[in-house]
Parts: C-alpha cells; structure tokens; sequence
C-alpha cells in the first residue's frame, strides 16, 4: 500500500492537475450575492434613499474601473464583479442620509487610488471600501456621521422597545436618535445632564429587547450594517462554498468578546452577557469580520496570520470603541491591519514542502 | 498614578501622536530608509537610541544649563549639538558592530542628524512643560522612547508594503517614490483611528 501511494506522488501527468471551475469572477460573485440579503433588507428599512446609494456607488465603482483600464489601455475587467463588490460596501458603509455624490467621490477613490494605482486587483494593500470609507469620514466628517434614518416614532427602535427603564424622554430620545455605539459613548455625558444613575443607563443600552433589535436590525446605523442576522446568512453561505475560511472572523469576533467581557466585569455593568452581545451584534463588526477582514487581497496567506490579523482587529476595534476620538473602530482596525499584513506574511511563513521536520 | 501616566505617554507617541504618520515628522527617513524591511529595523533601533538619548542629554542641558543662565534662545543650536554627537556616536557602533547594516543604512545614517523628528521629540519635551513638571526627565525620556518605538513602527508597516509592492503592477510614472507617497497618505488615513482618544 505505502510503495502503492509513493508511486502515484512520484508520477507526473500534465498540469493542470487538479482542476476546479473557481475563478475570480465566480468568488466575487458569490460575495455580492452574499451581501444582498442585508443589502435589501437596508432598502426595506431605510427606503429607497438607500437603493439610490447602493445602485450609484456600485456604477460609480464600475465606471471608475472601467475608465481607468480603457485609458490605460489595459484589458478592461469589470465583470469579474470586484468593482461591484466595492461600490456595493461603500455604500453599505455611509449613513442612509448620505449625500449621492459623496459615495460617487468615494467609489472613485476606491477604485483609482486604493486599488488600480496600486496595480489592481491583487496588488491593493488597503481595503478599497474601507480606505474610502476613512478617507470620507477625513473629508465630510459632517456628513459621515449625521444623517441616521430617523423612524417614523423619532426614535430608531420602533415599537418593540419601550421606554420601560423610565428615562427621561430627553434622554431616551437621545440615546436612541443615532447608531447604538454613539448612545454608548455619548451616554455617560447626557447622563450627568440629565442626573440619571448609571446603572439605569446600563440597564437600557444592554438590554435583551435592544440586544433582539439589534440582531435583527431594527436599529440606526450605516446601511449595510443593521441587521447582523442577515449579514450572518450572508457569511454562512459564504462559508459553506468556502469562499472565507472561519479564522479571521472567528479569532475577530471571539476577541472582541473575550475583551468586551473582561472589560465589562472589571467595570462591574450589572448583565454582563447583554454588554458582550451588545458588543458582538452593534455596528459594523459583522459587517468587517465576515466580508472586509477576509478579503483574500489585503489579508494573510497562512491560517496563523490569519489568527493574528483577526485577534489584531479584535483588540484594535475594541480598543477604539472604548477610548477612541470614534464611536466604531471596525474600519480603522481593519485598516490598519491591512498596512500589518505583509510584515505578518513576512514572518509567518508556511512549512515548506519537502522540508525535514525539526522536532524529529 | 505615575505609572499610569508615562504609559499614557507611551500609548500616546507610538500610536496616537505617531511622529511620522501623525506628525508628519522624520519623512525623509520614512521614505528613504524603508525600502527593505532589514534595514527599517536598523534604522528604527538607531532612532530608538538616538531619540532617547537626545531626549536625556537635552532635557538636562536646557534644565540645568540654558535655563540657569538664561540662554533659552540658544536651544535649537544646542539641541542640534547633542543630536548630532549622538548621532555620531551611534554611527560609530554600528559601523563596527554590523558592517552591513552600514552599508544598507548609507547616507540616511548620518542624516539621523537632521532628522526633524529627533529634534522634535526634544522640542516637544520642553514644549510640553516636563521641565517643571515632576519627574520630567523619566516622562521625556519615555516620552523619546515612545517616540522612536512609532518610527520604528510605521517604518516597518512601510517597508513591509513597499516590498510587496516591488510585485505590483503599478503604472510606470508611479514606480517608486510617488506610490510611496500615496501609500503614506493611505498609512497616515488608517492612523486617523487613533486620534481623539482618552486613555
């Protein structure tokens, strides 16, 4: 049997010799088709402002990639859908009250300068989508961070959540106007105004009716983040085809759990359970873990680095929604890990093949 | 307490005041020297030393002798003075110690000299009131420690990109140092997500 194995491994046939029929086009498509049930779900919710968004960027991103390769004169390939998959996140990641020709300026930056000056598709070092989405908070910081649906209560949490903690109607309206980490940072200062306990405040933000809200998303927040259940399904799917490994979303997710709940236990918040949750299912973090951190471009070869880049995220993110000058630290963490990746790749290198095992 | 405080300054001049990518200091190493990911961690280890070093012999000349006899106006020209026997002095060990390292650092060595962050980190010692403050030596000395551990953090993301880079496909004219402009300006955007943070 073993001389049996030993002499299929030693005889050639022609190359190639494993054949699929994955392609690049085939893997972006498959992401946008996994991005569309949130992306739907934002134009249920936020109406057709949304649509406007998403159908404008993903041209935007379409046209730029178009243009550039004609005036290049590069062989044009804008139906490998990687343009589609960029425009289609840039607009999942502004604020539905977005102006038009904001995510228009942002696609174009996207593809031009994050992605085709570097080379194109491979070659980018930063996450187009996100880069732009840095590069539009640098630039209309105003127009980045207003504009939240307002439902038709005034209050982003329809109907199944009351204001059963007995707040203040300022202060519920408040808390409740923008996106649920904005009501987490920007709590503890109404709080003083309104001379509300902070347990009380507590008991509010991580409750299990806002913690449902959120996971099926009917809360405030950038388009494509709202509704993790169904970025979940997206991700599902995208797993089962194999399209993204579970490292970087698991090591990703998993840290900013593991740190949410030290956190919170060091600070003594009386339903710990609810404030990690809270951390897990608010914001862009599954949005990131599952289609930003995984992108094959600007993340690393090996599953170690993969864990790495994903417990990277996971602090820098938590980090930044804690202490830092923003509200929510997915894009920059992914950013910034993106700038790590080659010097992970660098030092994580996978066993070559053929070469003796150390330990033996 | 004061524990507390000096890793705030850490915190703070390795990520969040980063000298090159918020900053905007020390360009000229940060483009020069990060072509090679070996010779970023030479260089950044010799600013490391430099910067702390600077930050030691500074402080204590401005406290103890410009201060003194009131010759204040002088602290840039003695400021230069230091950095640059520093500088020579570092030269001089790694000449012997690693003489490729010497080589691979070539004229960005002695150019530590005119690096404006080095004689930022010592201005900014000063400016930011450590000499009456206490224990303002250990804070700017930390404070140049942390200043040069960002250097040497930002010059490694740089040189890690750039020699992926080497691979690309970028367009002709872009080659080289203008792709690394626009990596910079990308690098310093991600940085963006530091600022206005409390420790």
């Amino acid at each position: 049997m073993a001389t049996q194995t030993e002499k299929s491994l030693l005889t050639l046939s022609n190359a190639p010799h494993v054949r699929s029929d994955e392609s690049i086009s085939k893997i972006m498509w498959m992401v946008v088709a996994a991005l569309l049930p949130a992306s739907f779900y934002s134009v249920y919710i936020f109406g057709l402002k949304a649509l406007m968004l998403l159908v404008t960027s993903v041209f935007a991103a379409i046209a730029a990639e178009a243009a550039y390769q004609l005036l290049m004169k590069k062989e044009v390939r804008v139906s490998d859908g990687s343009a589609v998959i960029t425009g289609l996140l840039i607009a999942m990641n502004v604020p539905p009250g977005a102006p038009v020709w904001m995510v228009t300026i942002g696609s174009f930056f996207a593809i031009i300068f994050v992605k085709q000056l570097f080379g194109g598709l491979g070659f980018n070092v930063f996450n187009p989508a996100l880069a732009a989405r840095a590069f539009m908070i640098a630039s209309w910081p105003v127009h980045m961070t207003t504009g939240w649906h307002k439902f038709n209560e005034g209050n982003v949490l329809i109907k199944d959540l009351s204001n059963f903690s007995g707040l203040p109607q300022h202060l519920f309206d408040t808390l409740t106007q923008a996106t649920p980490l904005t009501a987490l940072k920007e709590g503890p200062k109404s709080l003083a105004e309104f001379k509300v306990g902070a347990d009380q405040f507590y008991n509010f933000i991580f409750s299990s009716d806002k913690i449902k809200s959120l996971f099926i998303g009917n809360v405030g927040g950038v388009i494509g983040e709202t509704s993790a259940a169904l970025l979940l399904i997206g991700a599902i799917y995208l797993l089962v085809k194999k399209v993204i490994t579970w490292h970087i979303p698991a090591t990703y997710i998993g840290t900013v759990g593991i740190l949410a709940f030290i956190y919170y236990l060091i600070t003594g918040v009386p339903s710990v359970q609810y404030a990690v949750l809270f951390h897990l299912v608010s914001g862009g973090l599954f949005l990131g873990a599952f289609f930003m951190a995984t992108d094959m471009v600007t993340s690393p070869i090996t599953y170690k680095g993969m864990m790495i880049f994903g417990a990277g995220c996971g602090i820098l993110t938590f980090v930044i929604r804690i202490w830092g000058g923003y509200p929510e630290g997915v894009s920059y963490s992914i950013l910034l890990m993106n700038a790590a990746t080659p010097l992970i790749d660098r030092f994580i290198k996978p066993a070559v093949f053929g070469k003796p095992d150390k330990k033996k | 307490m004061e524990i507390k405080v000096l890793f705030t300054i850490l915190i703070s001049t390795i990520f969040i005041n980063n000298y090159v990518l918020s900053q905007m200091l020390g360009l000229c190493p940060f483009l020069g020297v990060s072509k090679k990911t070996d010779s970023a961690i030479g260089m950044g280890l010799a600013v490391i030393f430099v910067m702390t070093l600077a930050s030691f012999f500074t402080f204590i000349i401005y406290k103890y002798v410009l201060v003194p006899y009131e010759i204040v106006y002088l602290r840039t020209v003695s400021f230069i003075l230091i950095i640059a026997s520093l500088v020579q002095l570092v030269e001089m060990i790694i000449e012997k110690v690693s003489p490729a390292l010497y080589q691979s650092l070539g004229i960005f060595l002695p150019l530590i000299t005119t690096n404006c962050a080095v004689l930022g980190v010592a201005v900014l010692n000063i400016n930011s009131g450590f000499v009456t403050a206490d224990f303002g030596l250990i804070k700017s000395v930390i404070q140049g420690f942390g200043a040069g551990v960002g250097f040497t953090l930002a010059l490694l993301l740089m040189s890690g990109i750039r020699e992926r880079l080497e691979l690309a496909d970028i367009p002709k004219n872009l080659q080289g140092l203008p792709v690394t402009f626009l990596t910079a300006g990308l690098l310093a955007l991600a940085f963006l997500g530091f600022s206005g943070m409390k420790i």
